[in-house]
C-alpha cells in the first residue's frame, strides 16, 4: 500500500506546515509555507495515480497505449509550481527580512505583542 | 480603400496616434500636437470619403469576430446619422488641436495631453459607429475614462483631481447602468446587433422588462449628458484645460448621451415612462441650467450650466417622441456644438490673456481685443437664439413643437411656458456675458496687459461663428443635406416634412421667440446689477448637488468602510491564516458531505517498506523541522531539505524524472537563499524566553487541533482518491500526440513548451515579475539595528587576524573551506555543461528549460559561496535582469514567430537535426521556446540570489563610508 503511506505523509507535511503557518514568526511562516508546497505538490502529483516504472517518456514513433505510462498533466503542473514555489519562498524571505529592517521585529504582525 | 477598412481606419487612427504620442519626449510639443492634428484631420477627411455610401442611403459595415459564441462583435456601422456625429466629432477635434497647440503652456507635458485627447476622440467615434450595444458600452466607459485623465490632466491642482474623479464616479456608474441595460434590451432582442436592436421596437416596449431596461439606459444617459439630477459632474469638469472643456462640452462626452438617446429613440420612446422620465429630466435641466448660469462669476462656469441647460432642451425634445422633436434635437445637438465649442475657446483666450475668468473683474475688453469681441458677441447671441443665427433655428422648431400637443399631461401644458422661460433666461445670461466682459468701464487693473491672440489660436473660433451665421442664415444651402442624411438614417420611413427656412411667417414660435428675447434682456436690465454681486443663485443657495454627492461619499467610501474594518477587520496575521485554514477546511469537508467518500480498505500486505521506511524520515524530517524552526533556525532548514530530498527521491520512485531532476536543483538553491537570509535574523535564544502562560497553552493547543485536523483531512482525500481508479483524462490526447504532433519524446516537457506553452508563458512572467519585485525590495533595504554589525563568528576570526601580527585582517576568513571552495569553482564549467545538457536533451528525455535553468543558476551562486561576492563580481559580469527581459522575449517572439506562418500563436514546427559531434537532436520551434525559459529562470534565480547576497557588501561599504566621515 503506496497510497496509504503517501497519503499519511501528504497529511502529516500538511499538519507541520499549517502549525507553523499559524505561529507568531515570520521564519517559522516561511518555513511553514514550503512545508506546505511540499504537501500540495504531492497531493497534485498524486492525482494522476501512483505508477512505478512507467514514465512518461515515450520510446518512439509508433501508437501510443496510454495505459503504459504515467499520467503526465500532473507532473506538468508540479513542475512549474515547484519553481514558482522557489520564487514565492524568496519573495516572503525579503518581505520578511524588509520588514524586520523597517519594524526591528520579526513578528508576523510587524510588532512584539 | 473599400468602405468597411476606411471606416475600420476611421477608430484605428486615433488610437495609434494616442499610442505613438504617448511615447515622445515631454518636450516634444509641436511634434505631439502635429501628430494630434493630423489624426483629427485624417479622421475628418475619412468622414468625408464616406459621404457618398451614407448618402444614397447605405450603411457601411465592418465587423470582426470578437467573441462569437456569447454573440459579441466588433462591428462598426456607419449610417448617416453616426456619419453625421463623426463629422462633427472629428471636425471639431481638428479646430481644438490647434487651438490647444496656442494654449497649453511650454511647461506642460503636452504629449500627455494630445494622448489622452487622441484616445478621447477614438473612443467617442468608437461610441458612434458602433453597431453593437456591447461594443457601444465599450467605448461609452472608455470616454469616461479618457475624460477622467484629461480633466484631471493639471493633476498637481485639487480642483482638478476632484473634479476629475467626480466626473468619473458619476459617468461610470451611469455607464454600469447602461451595461445592465444593454444587457436587458439584448435578452428581450436575443442579440446585441444594432440593427436588429433597431428593428425590434414593438418587441421591447411591450416586453415587461421594458420599465427597468429604460431606467438604466438612461441612467447611463443621463448621467453622461450631464441632465439632472446628475448634472452637477459638469461644473466641476470645468477644471480641465480650456482645450479640453471646448470639446467635452460640444461635440463629445455630454453629447454622447444624447446621441445614444436619439440612436435607441425608434426603440424606447414614444411610451408614457420615456416622456415622463425624460421629459422631466430634460425640463428641469433647461430650467435649472438655465436659471443658474445666470448666477455664475466664472465666465466657464456660466458656460457649463449653459451647457446643462441647451442639453436639457435636447432631451425634451427627444422626449416628445415626435418625429419632428428628434428633427429640432439632432439639428440642435449641431448648433450647439458649432457656438459652444467657439465660446468655451474664446473663454479661454480671455482667460490667457487676461489672467482671470471672473465675471466681476473683467470689464471693457472690447477695447482691447474687437475681434475676439465681436466673435463672442455672435456666438452668444447664438446661444441666445438671435435671429439669423443657427441657434434661433433650431430653439423656433423647439417652441413649435413645446406648443404642439404630444401626450396630454400636465408636462406637456406646462412645456411652452417652460420654454419660453428658459429661452428669456439664456438671453439674461447670455447679455450678461456679453455686458460685464467686453462692455462698461475699461478695467483698472488686470494681471496682464491684454491683447488680441495670435492669429491662429483665434482661428478655430471664426471658423465656428463663421458656421454659426452661414448656417443661421443660409440654412438650406449649407446644414441641409447633411442634416437630411442623418434624420432620415434614424427615421427611416417616418421622416416627416420640415422646413430649414429663417421666415416662417408671423407664427406662435416667433412670438414666443419675441417675448423670450424682449423678457430676457427686460431681465437683465432689471437684475444685472444683482447679478454682478450675488454669491449664489437666489433660492437655491443652499441646494447643492455637489455637496450632496461628497456626503454620500463620505459616507459610503469612508464611514462605512470604516464601521466594517473597525468591526469586522483585524491587523494581526494570526487570526486571518487562522479564519483561512478553517474556511479551507470546513469547505473540503463541507463538499464531502452526502456524498460516499468510499475509503478502501488499508492493507498491509503490498506495503514497500523501503518506501515506508523513506517516509519515515521524510515526516521526521518535516515535524523535527515545525517543532525547531521558533529557536533552532539553522536545523530547522537542514530536516526542511530533508523533507524536500525525499519528496525528490518520491518523484524518482514514481515515475516523475523531470519532477525529480527540477526538485533537486530547486531544493538547493532554495537551500542557499533561506541561507542567506538567515543573517539578518535576530538572535533568540530558548534559555531568554519567559515561560508560556495559561492563554499562551490554550492558544498552542488549539493550533495544534487544527494542524492536525488538515492533516488528517488531507490524508483521507488523498488516500481516497488515489485508491480509486483513475478516469479518462485529456492524459491520453497528450500522450498520443506529444511525438506526433510536438516532435517530443518527453510528455511532460512537450505539455510545458508545447501544448500548453501559453501557461507556461505567463507562469515564466510571474518568475520575472517576482524576481523584479526581491530586487527591488531589497534595494532600499535597510537591515535591522543589531543586525548591523558583524556577525559573531567574524568578528572573533578577526580580533584572532588582529592579535597575530603576521596574519592580514580577514585571512582566516578567506582560508577557509579553502580546498571546497577551489573544486567548486572547477566547478563551474562542469555545471554549465550539465545545464546545457539538460537543455538539450529535455524534449525527449527528463530535463527541460526549468531544471537547467536552475542548475545554472546553481552555478553561478557557488562561486559566489566560493570566493565572495567582490572576487567574483570583479571577474563576472553578470546582468540577470537583461537575462530575464532576453528570456522574456526570446518566449514571445517565437510565440509570434508562429504568425509569421499563419499559424496561431505559440504554433510549434518540430524537426531533428544532425549537428557534428553532438549527434542527432530533435530541434523544434519549441527548443527556442524552451530556450527563452531556460534564460528567464537563469537571470530571475540568479536575480534573487544575488541580490541577497549583495546585503552583506553593501553593509559593509556603508559602514566604511560612515567611518570615513
Amino acid at each position: 500500500m503506496m497510497e496509504l503511506t503517501l497519503a499519511i505523509a501528504i497529511g502529516c507535511l500538511t499538519g507541520s506546515g499549517v502549525w507553523l503557518l499559524l505561529r507568531p514568526r515570520t521564519y517559522q511562516v516561511v518555513i511553514g509555507l514550503s512545508l506546505l508546497s511540499y504537501a500540495v505538490n504531492l497531493f497534485i502529483f498524486s492525482m494522476g495515480r501512483l505508477r512505478v516504472g512507467a514514465a512518461p517518456v515515450l520510446e518512439g514513433a509508433g501508437t501510443v497505449n496510454p495505459a503504459d505510462y504515467a499520467d503526465p498533466i500532473p507532473q506538468a503542473l508540479v513542475l512549474t509550481a515547484i519553481v514558482i514555489g522557489f520564487a514565492t519562498t524568496a519573495l516572503f524571505l525579503v518581505v520578511l527580512l524588509a520588514a524586520r529592517g523597517l519594524t526591528s521585529s520579526d513578528h508576523v504582525d510587524g510588532r512584539e505583542p | 480603400m473599400p468602405d468597411n477598412s476606411l471606416l475600420t481606419l476611421l477608430i484605428v487612427l486615433p488610437f495609434l496616434g494616442s499610442l505613438v504620442t504617448v511615447m515622445l519626449a515631454s518636450t516634444s510639443r509641436n511634434l505631439a500636437g502635429g501628430i494630434a492634428g493630423a489624426v483629427a484631420l485624417a479622421c475628418h477627411l475619412l468622414a468625408w470619403l464616406l459621404y457618398v455610401p451614407v448618402r444614397d442611403n447605405e450603411v457601411v459595415r465592418a465587423v470582426f469576430e470578437w467573441v462569437p459564441s456569447l454573440g459579441l462583435t466588433v462591428s462598426l456601422r456607419l449610417d448617416g446619422f453616426a456619419w453625421l456625429f463623426a463629422l462633427l466629432v472629428s471636425g471639431i477635434g481638428v479646430l481644438v488641436v490647434l487651438y490647444a497647440r496656442y494654449y497649453m503652456s511650454a511647461e506642460d507635458p503636452v504629449p500627455r495631453f494630445f494622448a489622452f485627447f487622441q484616445a478621447f476622440m477614438g473612443a467617442m467615434l468608437g461610441i458612434v459607429v458602433s453597431g453593437n450595444l456591447i461594443l457601444l458600452v465599450v467605448f461609452w466607459e472608455l470616454t469616461s475614462v479618457t475624460s477622467f485623465l484629461l480633466i484631471g490632466y493639471w493633476h498637481h491642482n485639487q480642483a482638478a483631481r476632484d473634479g476629475a474623479r467626480m466626473s468619473l464616479t458619476v459617468t461610470a456608474i451611469g455607464g454600469l447602468g447602461l451595461l445592465a441595460g444593454v444587457m436587458v434590451i439584448g435578452h428581450i432582442v436575443g442579440s446585441y446587433d444594432l440593427d436588429r436592436v433597431l428593428a425590434s421596437g414593438d418587441l421591447i416596449r411591450a416586453h415587461p422588462l421594458y420599465v427597468p431596461a429604460l431606467l438604466l439606459v438612461l441612467l447611463g444617459a443621463l448621467t453622461k449628458s450631464a441632465q439632472f439630477p446628475f448634472h452637477f459632474w459638469l461644473p466641476n469638469a470645468m477644471a480641465a484645460p480650456t482645450p479640453v472643456s471646448a470639446y467635452l462640452h460640444s461635440a463629445t462626452m455630454v453629447k454622447a448621451g444624447v446621441f445614444l438617446m436619439a440612436r435607441l429613440w425608434p426603440v424606447l420612446s414614444g411610451t408614457p415612462e420615456w416622456f415622463m422620465i425624460v421629459g422631466l429630466a430634460g425640463m428641469a435641466s433647461l430650467v435649472f441650467g438655465a436659471y443658474l448660469a445666470m448666477f455664475q462669476q466664472d465666465l466657464k462656469g456660466l458656460l457649463a450650466y449653459s451647457t446643462i441647460s441647451h442639453l436639457g432642451l435636447i432631451t425634451l425634445l427627444l422626449s416628445l417622441g415626435s418625429p419632428l422633436g428628434l428633427v429640432a434635437a439632432i439639428f440642435h445637438m449641431m448648433n450647439h456644438a458649432t457656438f459652444k465649442a467657439s465660446l468655451f475657446m474664446a473663454a479661454g483666450i480671455i482667460d490667457h490673456e487676461t489672467g482671470t475668468r471672473d465675471l466681476r473683474k473683467l470689464s471693457g475688453l472690447f477695447r482691447f481685443m474687437p475681434i475676439t469681441g465681436t466673435l463672442v458677441m455672435v456666438a452668444s447671441a447664438a446661444m441666445a437664439g438671435v435671429p439669423l443665427l443657427n441657434g434661433f433655428l433650431s430653439k423656433e422648431m423647439f417652441f413649435a413643437e413645446a406648443v404642439a400637443t404630444h401626450a396630454d399631461s400636465w408636462l406637456d401644458r406646462v412645456a411652452p411656458y417652460a420654454a419660453v422661460l428658459a429661452s428669456a433666461l439664456a438671453v439674461t445670461y447670455s447679455m450678461r456675458l456679453i455686458h460685464s466682459i467686453f462692455l462698461g468701464a475699461p478695467p483698472e487693473s488686470f494681471p496682464r496687459e491684454p491683447h488680441e491672440p495670435p492669429f491662429f489660436m483665434r482661428l478655430p473660433v471664426t471658423l465656428l461663428v463663421f458656421a454659426c451665421l452661414v448656417v443661421g442664415i443660409v440654412p438650406g444651402l449649407t446644414i441641409g443635406p447633411y442634416l437630411h442624411i442623418a434624420i432620415t438614417s434614424v427615421l427611416g420611413a417616418a421622416t416627416p416634412e420640415y422646413s430649414l427656412a429663417v421666415w416662417h411667417g408671423f407664427t406662435v414660435p416667433l412670438v414666443m421667440s419675441l417675448i423670450a428675447l424682449v423678457g430676457g434682456a427686460l431681465l437683465y436690465l432689471a437684475i444685472g446689477n444683482y447679478l454682478e454681486r450675488s454669491e449664489g443663485a437666489f433660492l437655491l443657495r443652499r441646494f447643492q448637488a455637489q455637496r450632496m454627492f461628497e456626503q454620500v461619499m463620505v459616507t459610503v467610501s469612508w464611514r462605512w468602510a470604516r464601521f466594517i474594518e473597525t468591526n469586522l477587520g483585524t491587523r494581526r496575521l494570526q487570526p486571518q491564516l487562522r479564519l483561512l485554514v478553517f474556511v479551507a477546511f470546513a469547505a473540503a469537508l463541507l463538499s464531502l458531505f452526502g456524498s460516499d467518500i468510499g475509503l478502501a480498505p488499508v492493507q498491509l500486505a503490498g506495503t514497500d517498506w523501503v518506501f515506508t521506511g523513506m517516509w519515515a524520515v521524510g515526516v521526521t524530517c518535516a515535524i523535527a523541522a515545525a517543532h525547531q524552526a521558533k529557536f533552532h533556525r539553522l536545523a530547522a532548514l537542514a530536516l526542511l531539505g530533508g523533507t524536500g530530498l525525499i519528496t525528490c527521491m518520491t518523484f524518482v520512485w514514481l515515475s516523475a524524472p523531470d519532477l525529480a531532476v527540477t526538485q533537486l536543483v530547486v531544493e538547493i538553491v532554495t537551500t542557499v537563499l533561506i541561507l542567506l537570509g538567515l543573517r539578518w535574523l535576530p538572535k533568540r535564544s530558548q534559555a531568554l524566553t519567559e515561560p508560556l502562560g495559561a492563554m499562551a497553552r490554550v492558544r498552542r493547543l488549539r493550533d495544534l487541533a487544527m494542524a492536525i485536523a488538515a492533516g488528517v483531512g488531507m490524508t483521507v482525500i488523498a488516500y481516497a482518491v488515489m485508491t480509486r481508479p483513475a478516469p479518462e483524462t485529456i492524459a491520453d490526447f497528450f500522450l498520443e500526440k506529444a511525438y506526433s504532433e510536438g516532435g517530443g519524446r518527453n510528455v511532460v516537457n512537450v505539455i510545458l513548451v508545447d501544448f500548453r506553452g501559453f501557461d507556461t508563458l505567463g507562469e515564466i512572467t510571474v518568475l520575472g515579475i517576482v524576481a523584479l519585485t526581491v530586487f527591488a525590495l531589497l534595494r532600499r533595504f535597510r537591515p535591522a539595528p543589531d543586525s548591523v554589525e558583524r556577525p559573531e563568528q567574524q568578528r572573533i576570526q578577526r580580533a584572532y587576524d588582529e592579535a597575530q601580527p603576521d596574519r592580514q585582517p580577514g585571512a582566516t576568513a578567506a582560508d577557509y573551506l579553502f580546498v571546497p571552495s577551489v573544486i567548486m569553482q572547477w566547478m563551474f564549467p562542469v555545471i554549465i555543461m550539465f545545464s546545457a545538457y539538460l537543455f538539450l536533451r529535455g524534449h525527449d528525455s527528463p530535463g527541460g528549460g526549468f531544471a537547467a535553468g536552475v542548475a545554472m543558476a546553481a552555478g553561478f551562486i557557488l562561486q559566489y559561496m566560493a570566493a565572495g561576492t567582490i572576487w567574483v563580481e570583479d571577474r563576472l559580469r553578470i546582468l540577470p535582469v537583461t537575462w530575464i527581459g532576453g528570456g522574456l522575449l526570446v518566449a514571445l517572439s517565437t510565440g509570434i514567430g508562429a504568425w509569421v506562418f499563419g499559424k496561431p500563436f505559440l504554433t510549434s514546427y518540430a524537426q531533428y537535426v544532425d549537428l557534428p559531434l553532438i549527434g542527432k537532436i530533435p530541434l523544434a520551434t519549441a527548443a527556442l521556446f524552451d530556450l527563452g525559459v531556460l534564460t528567464l529562470v537563469v537571470g530571475a534565480t540568479v536575480l534573487m540570489l544575488i541580490a541577497l547576497a549583495h546585503q552583506s557588501v553593501r553593509r559593509l561599504r556603508a559602514a566604511r563610508s560612515e567611518e570615513q566621515s
